[in-house]
């Protein structure tokens, strides 16, 4: 059971999972083992939301977890002879053991020894009975020898409860040694002795199984004496493929779909209780115990581990979930205060597990299942009317009748399903937690001990605004911390005008930290990691209600104390401390309670020391933080304030991440609060980095004096503590994005969680101040650190003619004289300009000698290499020809809205003509792209991009792709989403994107229908229905880790997979993503080209690098660390004449590319022609290099990482201290394991019902004549409908069939993505329920789905539908007869719907339709809705409070209008066309359009509330609430007027 | 940045002059400051491109942008000290570049540059009318003495950033005054020379030493002397070797190199006698018809200079043909484009003639009376080389009392100096020496501007010459931390 080990870029630790979770209970507590083989059945029907990987037989895991079997048990104590004490009395330790004989008698006998030591007997072990049969070669191999040991409680253990925290003390000090045991006794494999559980309640059966092979391979559970009341279940879909029976769930306590963001943090802080944790239940036994959390683990494993421990400490199960995934509270305005009180007294006690997450949890008494705080994983559950619960990640899972169920709901953000079976009833969310709230007097404990920065006296006249210094000292302060002229006019200005985070266009072209000749800030060597894939970013802005800044500088109070005692607590709103609030936590010491004391520790070292000195200065910074907090001061500030010409400041991350980790080595970090006063942070990624390595708060008192230096200077209109404000603004929106897109939603869990890849540092000071940071290229040290601070210094203090009066340049964001070096300068962008126009290859050469020559200045990684010649080349002639290498380059996704016709076209042409691919971007293509120009030309865009807004996708452009291509990130801005200003939507990109001109359009962080691997998995399953030929792409960025998401991304079936680096980036994003967010290419692709291999995944998967591709040499190079395919974006579109102005966000292109104005528009002079000779310039480069490097065809190429090296001769003062030898690192090659892409992924397409519909519904698709179908529908039959509606595109285009051509009608569950795509002309007609993502991208298709005859339920408290219905629908109609998920209507561009109500974020983003809710909807309703109008029947009158009202007004329903108005714009009874819906003038007719639309609700589902509400409909229409955007009226009156103005000028 | 929309808003336009017939009655510079608010909005129509290609275009690299946005917000004082952190002499190539600059500024692309010279020139002015550029001596003294040998741009800028560095610095100028081809070579309408006297004493308060009419190497001062009295020394002597026109007649009176002639004009304005200004004899255009052979800079210099001495008629001629009107953008922009350029010279009322090589100059008495010269045309032969050829019939004679030769420069003068010390020269006649390091085959000789690089622009001199003083100052001192 040896996992793979790290070696060169992989690394276990990055693996991710998620996938299916589930549990059957008995309410009543009655025990069968028939339930058992219901949970099993769970599993079986979940299995397709796990997966398999190379080796069809391996799967990633699968387990079951059951009360005590203690019937089974006692059946084997009788046989064997022993006496089994009663239940409670004994635990049974459920054992992995070695394989190898020698390690499994230690580690027996360590069992027993530990055993016996802590003064309990072991009765026996008994063998485990298994059945290998069916099990894969790999899976036999690594199973381990599973056996349980029987222990019994001594006399002195005194309760059950006592026994469970004995054995918890046992379990800790056996396994916590395993590993050193192994080394130290030479036992192979005694490390990996494992225990699934060791419980007096629970037994775990897991293993490397495939979901029905736990019920095979587990005798035990098919042995009618094994009988539980309860069954959870998991199924685990890994990125990884290594077989590991560890890592499969439940854990002793849980099972867990999704992913813990904050993981590494959480580990630390837990380590860092070390010295303040204690508990009088535990005692001494705790200091048994550590580490409590080991490294290296799951995530899921450490929240069980965390989960124990709470446990053990005292708290209730139901409680320590409360703490350790807390609900959204601290911006509720609808919870109550005891609740409130509740989460926020343990705030300071536990930093939030933040993460999507469903998790379900037992400890055998109690089983239940909890939500992360914004709903990001699915689960839905039923009751029966015979006492049983039957929760799963999806619907349908364990086949009911009907009539049986008596109840049907879904889990709820933040909200607890709780099932206690002693009791015997389910504990509703509010009881348990209303229960938990009053146990105590939270609120009076919080008034007590907590203390609220704000609301602390003004230290006296030491606080208040900064007073500027004089001129040239604060210009020294400045060049101290490396200030630039950029960092004033891109950063500070803009922030304290617009107190927005500033943003930039073009990507970045600049060295990496550690290949810079300038001295860099510390925090450029770190890039910010962000979530794709494995789990969602989140919206910081339009789900507002979950993020949080609120930060608590320590102390922390004992995690198992259970009474508000004398921990005091400091809380502030947000980090970003001013002058003022810095001077309250300097005189706090003065409070009458006496609870806090503050002392400074100065960071500055002399600098006579010289850069030697700084080294010792951070050893001398963390000794005396040690002596600081051993004598009683609980809050710590690093001052470097003592900056001065004698004075160098110690860079505050350093002496930050070096103190934060002292600490927690030595157990004491928990004690102290930190807090950064300093000069040096200014943007918002400097204050991001402080606070993932320990910082609670920042001072940058610099940052406030130059803000009030350019405040007079500049003549800003604003009072000083306006600029101030809005710095602080900036700076909070910032961080509050950059946590987001790691999908983290507080700053406190933020807070050391370390959330970054270090890019060039060596290990040695990552392990001293950033331990456990990923570092892959090694790098700069202390030294050279010191070295570039004292650079710093040296320009603040010495003669520098050039900084006398001035600040460094920067040349960071634009290029400049004497600033940092760019690949695109105006020598490189003028050569490639003339050499495409001019037809000359030799200029080209220049151009290209010009970017690889990187002897002089370094710019990329890859620069560092040198191509290993053949010893004997082949001539050139044979190689394979340019024509046939251009058709592995591709253009980069840029979307028609972010550049002009003229110029997406041009790519366009271009790429087809050559038999490349171009990319539309997010945004849609214009039909008429897709017809054959008279020249034999085609605009069409071979790749047709699906990104998060969804905007443009139908079923006519998905059939028209080759390839699909999913972007789970981009370059520029990996994990945000992003925005088209209203002014940029014309009409004719209006019309691409299915939206209103003038309205603002937003495309969401996350994908709402990605929030996992296994959610990708069913994206790629539906694009590869919608268009089988096409293949599916997945874009990814590089950062550590992202080999195993692409080898995820391989196991879930996608053909291609691009890895982007982090220089890419064509549009506009905010500078700190720009600039901070990702990793080169190079580190990104050479982990997936390993992590592939190493998996034996590459073969089926094609794999693209792009992000800044330049040269020939660039190309060869990726190809050699594994890339068969090549994205260009930058370099084509200076090809085509962009001239890097990086002004793309301000439309005022002057080169006509990045702008819609038509005036610019008309400069534009690119050529298909230009950009067809810069792709054969770079293949014949390609050739030229072939030939020496000994290939004649591409493919040979691909993965020969063996003929790089790395340039022996760099001399570089900080580059030589780079090793690239992980990203050379060489899998160790196997005749059987592909290298390149070379074979194809099976989709299983043939299993879909759709084969069926199209074969019966071929009357339809060829004669367009009417067709009915019936057929039975269960969960596994997904993405129903999908693979019809592209065989209608196909022929028929957007436009379709007629209305109902093609009608299905189905009974039962649907799976997932049910009707999705579904095209104009057919009606998929459900009587049951269905899962996630129905009607997604609907495109023109009727969607029903009615609550069956028979159920007697009532549909308003019966949900039918899952989360992320209709999702960027784009035409067509839905009825359900029933109660929605999360985010019903998500950025709805077209659809009409009608719902019986929904959950939180209804109608979020929506940008165009009519969604009528005839009940109740969740909180977070229409935000981010810029288009469409919804309807709310708010019998409650409660909608104002869960309406989000940022951007819509809500209204009463207008009377209907007589007389005559232009009936063209009244609603109609029917839809006009797929085009338009026959809605009519949304800013009128809402009685007689809302009428229409519960008339068909009622005709097409037979909904009762319908009925009720058309029986009484005066009094109906009063309660009714009409949701309008702003922005939407206001384009609606602009076009409106548009018309007038248009009718009047015709008619005169 | 300005105003990101200004270059859709604001029409260019560019300072005033004096018209022709106004101004070819005086020798005062004919063109007109500009007013500070019509700069500050022609500044708005910068773009602060994100690849300031102007920046490159500009051969000391100014930081246009950066001037342009302080310009635009009235920030005048700190554009002055962005604009001297690249340019010492701004005054100079604010009124004689050529603004390549210009040429490479984005919106050059549609003919249409942000006036940056223009701009630049205010910027400068306004610090000297301010009394905002004052001397700035060195804060220690390095005790190392450096000898600059020529006081033309190139000289100038390096004596002028190594004494702020703290050396000593000694300017050696053959001339009876200082500038070199600034003050001798460019005529006053163009660029008056009271600037450049303003410049020199602030030099001179700065502790930069100047002698006049030292010639080294020619008199008692050799190369041997000069380095056994200094640390290092640097060759500025500009390339000053007149290429000639070897065709019968070319002996005849009248026919004069365009150096010869400007330089007796300058000395003539700046008050010198004639004795002094013209020892050879004078020369002047009064009254005939002139002949400028060379059609750059040199000769439109020329052509003004006759107008004013009140010529009566002007035509200047090129070998290689006309060049076109516009340039293809497509292939040259940011590029210096080879085009079609209409100096203030010619407008006032000179004729030009492309593509006509001299054959011989007619006399009459032993004075020159007429051109006599033929058509060409330039072809590509079989090796693919472009080559001159006759147009048959192409002959012509055209009236000529004054010629003025106009054809470039060979590189440095070869007798005196260069030929005492033995210094290596490269292949095309200059000092050997690379921009790196500026260090010739001699140890603690240095070798910048014309002198080394050839024939070139006064920016180039300014930027040869800074880059040189820092390669002293790292030789002297170990390290610099001038700017280049």
């Amino acid at each position: 059971m040896e996992l793979v080990a790290k070696q060169g870029l992989y690394d276990p630790q990055n693996e991710h999972d998620a996938c299916g979770v589930g549990f059957v209970a008995n309410i009543k507590g009655r025990k069968s083992h028939d339930l058992i083989r219901q949970g099993l059945k769970i599993l079986v029907n979940l299995d397709h939301r796990g997966a398999v990987g190379a080796d069809p037989l391996v799967g990633d895991g699968a387990g079951c977890l059951i009360q005590m079997p203690d019937r089974l048990l006692h059946d084997w104590a009788d046989k064997a002879g022993k006496r089994l004490p009663r239940p409670g009395r004994y635990a049974v330790a459920m054992c992995f053991l070695p394989r190898d004989e020698r390690a499994r008698a230690y580690a027996e006998k360590l069992v027993s020894d530990v055993v016996t030591r802590e003064g309990q007997a072991v009765l026996g072990w008994r063998d485990v009975p298994t059945d290998q049969t069916g099990l894969g070669q790999r899976v036999i191999e690594t199973m381990p020898v599973i056996r349980q040991a029987i222990i019994t409680a001594s006399s002195a253990i005194k309760d059950q409860d006592a026994f469970e925290r004995k054995i918890l003390a046992i379990r800790k000090q056996i396994l916590n040694n395993v590993r050193t045991l192994e080394d130290k006794r030479h036992l192979p494999g005694l490390g990996d002795l494992y225990m699934p559980s060791f419980s007096t309640r629970t037994v775990v059966y897991k293993g490397l199984l495939l979901a029905p092979q736990v019920e095979s391979f587990y005798e035990d559970l098919r042995n009618p004496l094994t009988e539980s009341a309860l069954a959870l279940v998991h199924q685990r879909f890994s990125t990884n493929t290594f077989p590991s029976w560890k890592l499969a769930h439940p854990y002793r306590f849980l099972a867990h779909n999704g992913e813990i963001n904050t993981v590494r943090g959480n580990v630390n802080w837990m380590y860092a209780r070390r010295r303040s944790m204690e508990s009088a239940l535990l005692g001494a036994d705790l200091d048994k115990m550590w580490p409590l959390i080991p490294h290296g683990q799951s995530d899921t494993a450490c929240i069980d581990n965390a989960l124990e421990i709470l446990i053990a400490g005292g708290y209730s199960l139901a409680h320590a979930m409360m703490m350790l995934i807390p609900e959204a509270w601290a911006g509720n305005p609808l919870m109550d205060g005891d609740r409130k009180a509740f989460y926020e007294y343990y705030a300071a006690l536990m930093e939030p597990w933040d993460g999507p997450a469903a998790i379900a949890f037992t400890d055998g008494r109690q089983i239940g299942a909890t939500l992360d705080r914004n709903g990001l994983r699915p689960a839905r559950y039923v009751v029966t009317d015979d006492d049983h619960v039957i929760m799963a990640s999806e619907a349908g899972v364990l086949p009911v009748p009907e009539e049986r169920i008596v109840h049907k709901w879904r889990l709820q953000p933040g909200k607890m399903l709780l099932i206690d079976l002693e009791e015997g009833r389910i504990i509703a969310d509010d009881e348990v937690k209303a229960k938990l709230a009053s146990a105590h007097p939270y609120a009076d404990w919080l008034k007590e001990t907590q203390f609220r920065l704000e609301e602390l006296p003004d230290a006296g006249d030491r606080g208040g605004l900064p007073r500027p210094n004089d001129v040239e000292t604060l210009l020294h302060h400045q060049q101290a911390f490396g200030y630039t002229q950029e960092d004033i006019q891109f950063f500070l200005e803009p922030m304290a005008k617009e107190g927005d985070d500033p943003v930039g266009s073009m990507g970045t072209d600049t060295p990496i930290a550690v290949l810079s000749d300038k001295p860099k800030l510390l925090y450029n060597y770190f890039k910010q990691n962000f979530a794709q894939v494995t789990n969602p970013p989140i919206d910081p802005i339009r789900e507002e209600l979950v993020m949080s800044l609120v930060s608590i500088i320590g102390p922390r109070p004992n995690l198992l104390g259970h009474h508000a005692g004398n921990h005091y607590r400091l809380e502030v709103s947000q980090p970003i401390l001013t002058n003022a609030d810095l001077d309250k936590i300097k005189s706090i010491d003065s409070l009458e309670v006496g609870a806090f004391k503050a002392a400074t520790i100065d960071t500055t070292w002399p600098a006579t020391d010289g850069a030697e000195g700084m080294q010792r200065a951070v050893e001398r910074i963390c000794r005396e933080a040690t002596d600081a907090v051993l004598a009683d001061h609980n809050i710590l500030i690093l001052s470097d304030r003592g900056v001065g010409p004698h004075r160098i400041p110690v860079p505050a991350l350093l002496a930050t991440g070096a103190v934060h980790h002292h600490l927690i080595r030595q157990g004491l970090r928990d004690q102290v609060g930190l807090v950064v006063e300093s000069g040096e942070p200014r943007e918002v990624h400097h204050f991001c980095v402080l606070a993932g390595y320990g910082a609670e708060a920042i001072n940058p008192y610099l940052a406030f004096d130059t803000l009030e230096q350019i405040r007079v200077q500049n003549g800003l209109p604003l009072k000083a503590y306006e600029v101030q404000k809005n710095y602080i603004k900036a700076i909070g929106k910032g961080i509050l994005k950059v946590i987001s897109k790691m999908g983290i939603s507080t700053y406190q869990s933020y807070c050391g969680a370390q959330i970054f890849d270090a890019v060039g540092l060596s290990s040695e000071l990552v392990e001293q101040c950033f331990t456990r940071t990923a570092t892959t290229i090694e790098g700069v040290g202390f030294l050279q650190i010191a070295q570039e601070t004292v650079q710093r210094h040296k320009n603040a203090y010495d003669s520098n003619p050039i900084f006398q009066d001035m600040l460094d340049v920067g040349g960071d964001y634009a290029f400049r004289l004497r600033g940092e070096a760019h690949a695109w300068t105006p020598d490189t962008v003028g050569k490639l300009q003339h050499a495409v126009r001019g037809n000359s290859f030799a200029t080209f050469r220049e151009y290209t000698k010009v970017i690889n020559d990187q002897s002089v200045r370094h710019l990329t990684i890859r620069g560092l290499m040198q191509l290993h010649p053949a010893e004997a080349p082949v001539p050139i002639e044979e190689v394979e020809p340019a024509s046939s290498i251009v058709k592995r380059f591709a253009t980069g996704a840029m979307s028609f809205g972010s550049i002009s016709r003229e110029a997406h076209t041009t790519l366009a042409i271009a790429m087809n003509r050559i038999g490349g691919k171009s990319n539309t971007g997010e945004g849609g293509e214009e039909s008429d792209r897709y017809k054959t120009l008279p020249n034999g030309d085609s605009m069409r865009s071979a790749i047709k991009q699906v990104a998060s807004g969804r905007f443009g996708v139908t079923a006519e452009y998905l059939v028209n792709a080759d390839d699909l291509q999913i972007k789970m990130a981009q370059g520029a801005k990996p994990g945000e989403g992003g925005q088209l200003p209203g002014r940029k939507v014309d009409k004719n990109i209006a019309r691409v994107r299915y939206s209103t001109p003038g309205v603002g359009l937003i495309s969401p962080p996350p994908h709402h229908d990605i929030y996992s691997i296994e959610d990708l998995a069913q994206l790629i399953h539906d694009l590869k229905n919608a268009n089988p030929k096409a293949r599916v792409s997945v874009k990814l960025v590089s950062e550590v880790g992202v080999g195993t998401v692409a080898a995820g991304v391989s196991k879930a079936r996608a053909d291609h997979v691009t890895i982007s680096g982090f220089e890419g980036g064509t549009g506009a994003s905010p500078l700190t993503s720009l600039t901070h967010a990702g990793s080169p290419w190079e580190i990104g692709l050479a982990e997936t080209q390993q992590t592939l291999v190493l998996n034996g995944l590459r073969g089926r998967i094609a794999v693209q690098v792009d992000g800044g591709l330049r040269t020939g040499r660039d190309v060869v190079i990726g190809a050699l660390l594994g890339a068969d395919e090549f994205g260009f974006s930058t370099a084509p579109l200076i090809a085509a004449g962009c001239i890097m102005m990086r002004k793309c966000h301000l439309n005022t292109c002057p080169v006509g590319i990045a702008t819609q104005d038509p005036v610019l528009r008309a400069k534009f002079t690119g050529t298909p022609e230009h950009v067809i000779n810069f792709f054969f310039y770079i293949a014949e480069e390609v050739r030229e290099l072939m030939a020496q490097l000994g290939f004649r065809s591409f493919a040979e190429m691909v993965g020969r990482v063996d003929r790089l090296d790395a340039q022996p001769a760099v001399e570089h003062w900080k580059a030589k201290g780079v090793d690239l030898s992980k990203i050379l690192y060489q899998v160790a090659p196997k005749p059987e394991v592909a290298i390149h892409n070379r074979e194809r992924q099976d989709h299983h397409l043939d299993r879909a019902l759709d084969n069926i519909f199209i074969a019966l519904a071929k009357p339809a698709l060829e004669r367009g004549e009417p067709v009915r179908i019936e057929h039975e529908i269960r969960n596994v039959n997904r993405t129903v409908g999908t693979m019809l509606s592209g065989e209608v595109a196909k022929r028929y285009g957007h436009t379709g069939l007629p209305d109902d051509t093609i009608a299905i009608n189905l009974r039962g569950t649907a799976g997932g993505s049910f009707g999705t795509f579904l095209a104009h002309g057919i009606t998929l007609n459900l009587t049951g329920d269905a899962n996630d993502y129905v009607g997604k991208g609907l495109s023109g298709g009727r969607v029903v789905v009615r609550q069956p005859p028979e159920a007697n339920r009532d549909p308003l408290e019966n949900i039918i539908i899952g989360n992320t219905v209709l999702y960027g629908a784009i035409a067509g109609e839905a009825y359900f007869n029933g109660v929605a998920g999360e985010r019903f209507a998500v950025r709805n561009s077209g659809a009409v719907a009608v719902v019986e109500g929904c959950g939180d974020h209804g109608c979020e983003y929506m940008t165009g339709g009519v969604v009528v809710v005839l009940g109740a909807t969740g909180r977070n309703f229409a935000a981010g809705m810029s288009g469409g109008i919804a309807y709310v029947y708010d019998e409650q009158a409660r909608f104002k409070s869960l309406c989000n009202l940022a951007g819509v007004d809500l209204e009463p329903i207008a009377p209907p209008e007589l007389g005559i108005a232009d009936p063209s714009n009244r609603p109609r009874q029917r839809a006009v066309s797929v085009e338009d819906s026959g809605m009519g003038d949304p800013l009128r007719y809402d009685a007689e359009r809302l009428r229409i639309l519960i008339e068909r609700h009622l005709l097409y589902t037979g909904s009762e509330r319908a009925r009720e509400l058309l029986d009484d409909w005066e009094n109906a229409l009063a309660r009714f609430v009409k949701v309008v955007p702003r922005d939407f009226r206001r384009a609606l009156l602009d076009l409106r007027a548009e018309q007038e103005t248009a009718k009047t000028v015709a008619a005169d | 940045m300005a105003n990101p929309t200004g270059f859709l808003e604001i029409e260019r336009q560019d300072r005033g002059y004096d018209k022709p017939d106004l101004r070819r009655r005086h020798w005062k510079e004919f063109v007109k400051p500009m007013p500070a608010e019509q700069v500050s909005r022609q500044a708005a129509r910068c773009m602060d491109c994100g690849i300031p290609f102007c920046h490159q275009g500009c051969p000391v690299n100014n930081m246009i942008p950066d001037w342009n946005n302080l310009v635009y917000r009235d920030q005048w004082r700190q554009a002055l000290t962005v604009l001297h952190s690249t340019n010492n002499f701004p005054e100079f190539t604010g009124r004689i570049c050529p603004a390549p600059c210009e040429a490479a500024c984005t919106l050059n692309i549609d003919d249409n540059p942000v006036t940056i010279k223009t701009i630049e020139c205010s910027i400068v002015d306004r610090g000297w009318a301010e009394g905002w550029i004052a001397p700035l001596p060195p804060a220690r003294a390095t005790g190392k003495r450096v000898a600059v040998v020529g006081s033309g741009p190139a000289g100038l800028a390096c004596a002028q950033q190594l004494a702020r560095a703290g050396h000593d610095v000694t300017v050696f100028e053959k001339n009876n005054r200082i500038g070199g081809l600034l003050r001798y070579g460019i005529p006053d309408f163009k660029m008056e020379k009271h600037l450049i006297d303003r410049r020199i004493s602030q030099m001179e308060a700065e502790g930069v030493t100047f002698r006049t009419n030292v010639e080294i190497g020619a008199g008692a001062i050799t190369v041997d002397s000069l380095l056994d009295d200094h640390d290092a020394v640097v060759l500025a002597g500009g390339a000053e070797w007149p290429r000639d026109l070897p065709v019968p007649g070319r002996e005849l009176d009248g026919v004069h190199f365009a150096m010869d002639y400007l330089v007796q004009q300058n000395k003539r304005g700046a008050g010198d006698p004639e004795a002094h200004a013209a020892p050879n004899g004078s020369i002047t255009a009064a009254g005939k018809h002139v002949v400028v052979i060379g059609g750059g800079d040199t000769g439109s210099d020329c052509i003004g200079t006759a107008f004013r001495q009140g010529a009566a008629s002007v035509v200047q001629l090129e070998i290689l043909p006309k060049p076109p009107e516009r340039e293809n953008k497509e292939l040259t922009w940011p590029d210096w484009p080879l085009k079609l350029r209409t100096s203030h010279a010619h407008e006032e009322g000179a004729e030009r003639d492309w593509s006509v090589v001299t054959r011989r100059f007619a006399a009459n008495n032993g004075r020159v009376e007429a051109l006599e010269g033929a058509r060409v045309e330039w072809v590509k032969g079989d090796d693919g080389r472009v080559q001159m050829r006759d147009v048959p019939g192409g002959d012509f004679r055209l009236k000529a009392d004054l010629v003025l030769l106009a054809m470039g420069f060979l590189g440095p003068q070869r007798p005196g100096m260069l030929e005492q010390s033995g210094l290596e020269l490269d292949g095309r006649g200059n000092v050997a020496a690379n921009a790196a390091d500026y260090r010739t085959s001699m140890e603690k000789v240095f070798a910048a501007g014309d002198m080394r690089r050839g024939q070139s622009l006064v920016v180039w001199a300014i930027r040869e010459g800074r880059q040189c003083a820092r390669a002293v100052d790292s030789f002297l001192m170990g390290s610099s931390l001038l700017p280049s």
